[in-house]
């Protein structure tokens, strides 16, 4: 029998916020452990929450991205378990009421658009970090670090709509290209910044009720994601063909060794007891506020692809491409701005990509020596015809090490593009006179000949002649022949 | 008045002479250990921590503020950098935290010394003051008897003189009740009004800190250093809290509710007779009587005891040896650790409030007991809101009974639970309530009586309490109350 997997996935973004979900300390990440703590992220007795509105802020925008429905009254909630890491061993979270609702983040799956719904987005805290028992003689101790204790997190959870590996990969990359679009979250799965937790079940292919689900925890990259998922999908299939049962489990992915391990059972489930959370108020969110975060809401980067495409007429790859980070797409459109966008798009594909691949750069990094002015000054004399290409390279390459214009490079580099008539007239005249077979094809019609004799004067001249130059004086001077027989 | 005998004065008195320089701070805040504490501390117990050291360092730091140079006893469960704060429980032996709670840094901002830490039941669990890990305290008026409780240390110290204002909790009458059995006034303010941060949470949408004294007077000097919003509290109410600087304006022309329904039965007839008598101290003072049936107590009692348990349930399981407080030593791995520790640390009272709490939430329980609690408590609100459109305020017994003995309850939890029949209901409507005292009955034992008003009706409950202070004379605010107060006599 053919089976079909059905997946849900629940994702948590780690904001990236000054201070912490419900105190005043720093978010930030490294510090020495245990400094960054104070009474409340460290549930001592007698503390008490606040809600921090810039990680609401955040995930009221995530929210609008991706279409969801914002409660103008959302209630905090207390989820009850013990944990080591956890200080008051309730996390506040949302439950009943949360922030958002519904919505979908649109996703291209090789090639194709594809929408995955979602059920909510809310804001919660983050727990500190455990570490493995160390031996101490005959006691084995256990250290725990709270700086990570109350950092602000958003839990965004689909529904069941994926059906393969492949598809929550590419959800996930788009997740994490629009939480680094909007600001909200670095993004990296390796960092633990962004995390996923998957619920995957079988069911016989074409049939309508859902099989038993296991949920997998622990899913660090998003390689890490389609193969632990493609495991278990596996593992299921296997269970299922042989006749057996699926037992609802949670279990952990280990990257490492590519297996799946049994964490807990359904009989040690956890009953959470949530409640409503009586030290915060209801969350309220009015017009005003909802108001000023649309307005702060950027240009949202599937719909920023659609406009490349449409108003720049760049192929959908391009577009894609460009609007993979939000700061290259305002590198570009600065860019197209001034010149060809076609020509701007293939030089920030190739040339520019290649560098910060190459160097591990950011793109801020690159723009900070490369500001889209000076690459412009550039790609104008390239579509000016005023620079040989590989002379343009050239200078690409000097402008990553060196500041200064185009001209200023040259002229260091002791380069001159020669570029007046009488400079290279005696060249092109060279040249016709020791290609007289071509010469012959040119003016018996076959013009493509053309750019055989503008390669030879280029060649002459070492690389430095205008190519637009060469063209016209060599137009000029077949003609007259032409005239002159 | 020599300054030996400073501790007698009211908390306002007291303040005068330490800004005039005829009393010392030093002086303001020993007195109540020198005189009253050596004769009644051994046998009373009302304190748990105190320090002659930090004292002195107190009252060199004090200042010229509304409270200059007053001592006072807050309840072991609001937090101190000065003095361990353990809730009379095991579980935070020794502990102390790093940082005042909001109502103890206003306090000292106001000039008030912390003079020491008051006994209590574990966390506020209890009506007695019996359930404590530092043993029980007892009730000045009768050595015999409870102070009641939970804050049973602060106020039985402010009835014996060691301070003339004390702080304590109030989750369903924590103040309320123990102010009536030791024989002075107690507030719990309106909810969100005094914030609860740095106070060990029982159950977060019930409790509230509320104000000893013996005094009318020193309740709004206290309450008008403290109340008002705090950023550390989200659930203070925003705006400012009401003044109370006009707050002796008497009862004329006002009405206060007469529920007699509620203490036709199971009511001791010392307590009936306290509140014909303070009714007629308002009536003598221009109040009319409006006679109501109110019956919000019918299911409050099931409803708090759903509420309070269910959140006590999360609010203590923050309590469980990994960061600070109590650890069982021999744990071998983390699941013993908790269990060991909480099983160890945590007194019988509160254990069995921490299931019934984790059950009333567990999954399959939690719409018939959690919702169907919160259900009935939005009703018991508009109930009080219904009563208070018809009235201005309303008197109440604050108990059922004169103090009890000690022993006498501890071994029927329900009987217990049902002591707070009174109280309870303010606190899960968020309103105001304050205990009256009045005078001693025939055997000895303190009578009082409660007041209850709407939202925000502190001054106006205050005023109300002055006409029953000065047993419905036209009221005049004398700073020297000294003979309006009956001061426990040993027995
Ligand atoms: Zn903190």
């Amino acid at each position: 029998m053919a089976y079909e997997a059905v997946i849900g996935l629940e994702c948590h973004i780690q904001l990236g916020t000054r201070s912490k979900m419900f105190c005043g300390c720093p978010a930030e990440f490294g510090a020495e452990p245990n400094s960054n703590v104070c009474p409340v992220c460290l549930g001592l007795p007698g503390a008490l929450p606040r809600a921090n509105r810039a990680a609401i802020d955040a995930a009221i925008r995530l929210g609008l991205a991706l279409g969801s429905e914002i409660r103008g009254e959302s209630v905090f909630a207390r989820k009850n378990y013990f944990y080591p890491d956890m200080p008051k061993n309730y996390q506040i979270t949302q439950y009943e009421r949360p922030l958002c609702e519904g919505g979908a983040l649109p996703v291209t799956v090789d090639g194709e658009e594809r929408s995955f719904a979602l059920v909510r987005v809310h804001a919660e805290e983050d727990t500190g970090k455990s570490f493995h028992p160390e031996r101490h003689g005959d006691r084995r101790v256990s250290r725990v670090d709270f700086n990570r204790a109350g950092v602000p997190l958003l839990e965004l959870v689909t529904r069941p709509v994926f059906r393969a590996p492949v598809e929550c990969g590419a959800f996930l990359t788009a997740l994490r290209r629009l939480v680094r679009w909007l600001g909200i979250s670095g993004g990296d799965m390796e960092k633990g910044q962004l995390r996923c937790d998957a619920n995957v079940s079988l069911r016989p292919a074409g049939s309508e009720p859902l099989g038993t689900k296991t949920e997998i925890k622990n899913l660090n990259s998003i390689g890490g994601v389609m193969k632990g998922l493609a495991a278990e999908i596996e593992r299921q299939r296997r269970v299922l063909e042989q006749g057996g049962a699926i037992e609802q489990a949670t279990l952990l992915y280990d990257a490492d060794r590519e297996v799946l391990a049994v964490m807990r059972s359904k009989e040690s489930a956890h009953d959470y007891r949530y409640f409503p959370e009586p030290d915060l108020p209801v969350l309220v969110v009015d017009e005003a506020w909802l108001a000023e975060a649309r307005r702060r809401l950027p240009e949202l980067p599937w719909t920023r692809a659609a406009r490349f495409a449409s108003e720049y007429g760049l192929p959908p790859y391009d577009a894609g491409v460009l609007t993979e980070q939000r700061d290259l797409a305002d590198y570009y459109e600065a860019c197209a701005r001034e010149v060809d966008e076609k020509l701007a798009s293939n030089w920030l594909m190739t040339e520019v990509l290649r560098v910060l691949k190459d160097r591990g750069w950011t793109l801020a990094e690159w723009s900070e020596r490369v500001p889209p002015g000076r690459l412009v000054e550039l790609l104008k004399k390239v579509a000016a015809k005023e620079l040989p290409g590989p002379l343009a390279k050239q200078v690409f390459g000097w402008m990553v090490e060196e500041p200064g214009g185009t001209g200023e490079l040259l002229d260091r580099h002791g380069v001159r593009v020669q570029a007046t008539p009488e400079e290279l007239r005696p060249l092109v005249r060279a040249v016709l006179a020791e290609n007289p077979g071509p010469v012959r094809q040119y003016l018996g019609g076959k013009s493509a000949t053309l750019g055989f004799l503008v390669g030879q004067v280029m060649k002459k001249s070492g690389g430095q002649a205008a190519p637009q130059v060469v063209q016209e004086l060599l137009r000029e001077e077949l003609e007259g022949a032409r005239r002159g027989c | 008045m020599s300054a030996a005998e400073a501790w007698r004065l009211s908390a306002a008195s007291l303040a005068d002479g330490v800004r005039a320089g005829s009393i010392g701070y030093q002086e303001a805040i020993e007195s109540g250990w020198e005189g009253p504490a050596a004769r009644w501390e051994p046998d009373v117990h009302a304190v748990v921590h105190a320090d002659p050291e930090v004292r002195r360092r107190g009252a060199a730091g004090s200042n010229g503020g509304p409270l200059a140079g007053v001592p006072v006893l807050v309840k072991d469960n609001l937090c101190t950098m000065d003095y361990p704060t353990t809730c009379g429980s095991r579980i935070l032996g020794g502990y102390r935290p790093p940082y005042d709670a909001t109502v103890v840094a206003r306090l000292r901002e106001a000039g008030a010394v912390i003079t020491g830490k008051g006994n209590m039941d574990e966390f506020a669990m209890g009506s007695s003051t019996e359930y404590s890990c530092y043993g029980p305290t007892r009730n000045p008026y009768d050595l015999e008897r409870v102070p009641g409780g939970s804050s049973g240390g602060p106020a039985a110290a402010v009835a014996y003189g060691l301070c003339p204002i004390g702080l304590g909790s109030d989750t369903g009458g924590s103040v309320r009740q123990p102010a009536a059995f030791c024989g002075v006034f107690g507030l719990k303010p309106t909810y969100g009004r005094l914030s609860r941060y740095g106070l060990v949470a029982f159950g977060s949408s019930l409790d509230q800190v509320g104000i000893f004294a013996r005094h009318a007077g020193d309740v709004a000097l206290a309450y008008a250093a403290l109340a008002g919003p705090d950023p550390f509290d989200a659930t203070t109410r925003l705006g400012p809290a009401p003044g109370v600087s006009d707050w002796d304006r008497g009862v004329r022309g006002l009405t206060f509710g007469w529920p007699a329904n509620l203490w036709k039965e199971g009511v001791d007839p010392e307590v009936v007779g306290a509140l014909e008598q303070a009714a007629a101290c308002l009536e003598r003072c221009g109040a009319r009587r409006s006679p109501l049936d109110f019956l919000p107590g019918e299911y409050a009692v099931a409803t708090y005891y759903l509420v309070a348990t269910a959140e006590a349930s999360s609010n203590l399981a923050r309590f469980d040896g990994v960061r600070y407080g109590f650890r069982h030593p021999e744990s071998d791995d983390v699941r013993a650790l908790y269990t060991r520790t909480r099983s160890a640390g945590f007194g019988p009272e509160v254990q069995r409030r921490i299931l019934l709490g984790t059950y009333a939430l567990s999954a399959g329980y939690y719409d018939a007991y959690y919702l169907t609690a919160q259900r009935a408590r939005t009703r018991i609100r508009r109930e009080y809101e219904a009563a208070f459109a018809r009235c201005d305020f309303m008197l109440m017994p604050a108990a059922p009974s004169l103090p009890f003995r000690l022993g006498e309850k501890t071994d029927d939890p329900l009987e217990m639970y049902l002591s707070d029949i009174f109280t309870l209901g303010a606190n899960l409507a968020g309103i105001p309530g304050l205990t009256v005292p009045l005078d001693l009955s025939a055997a000895g034992l303190p009578r009082a009586v409660q007041l209850l008003g709407p939202e925000d009706s502190e001054p106006l409950l205050l005023g109300a309490a002055r006409v029953i202070e000065v047993r419905g004379e036209e009221t005049r605010l004398g700073r020297d109350h000294l003979t309006e107060f009956a001061w426990p006599t040993k027995r």
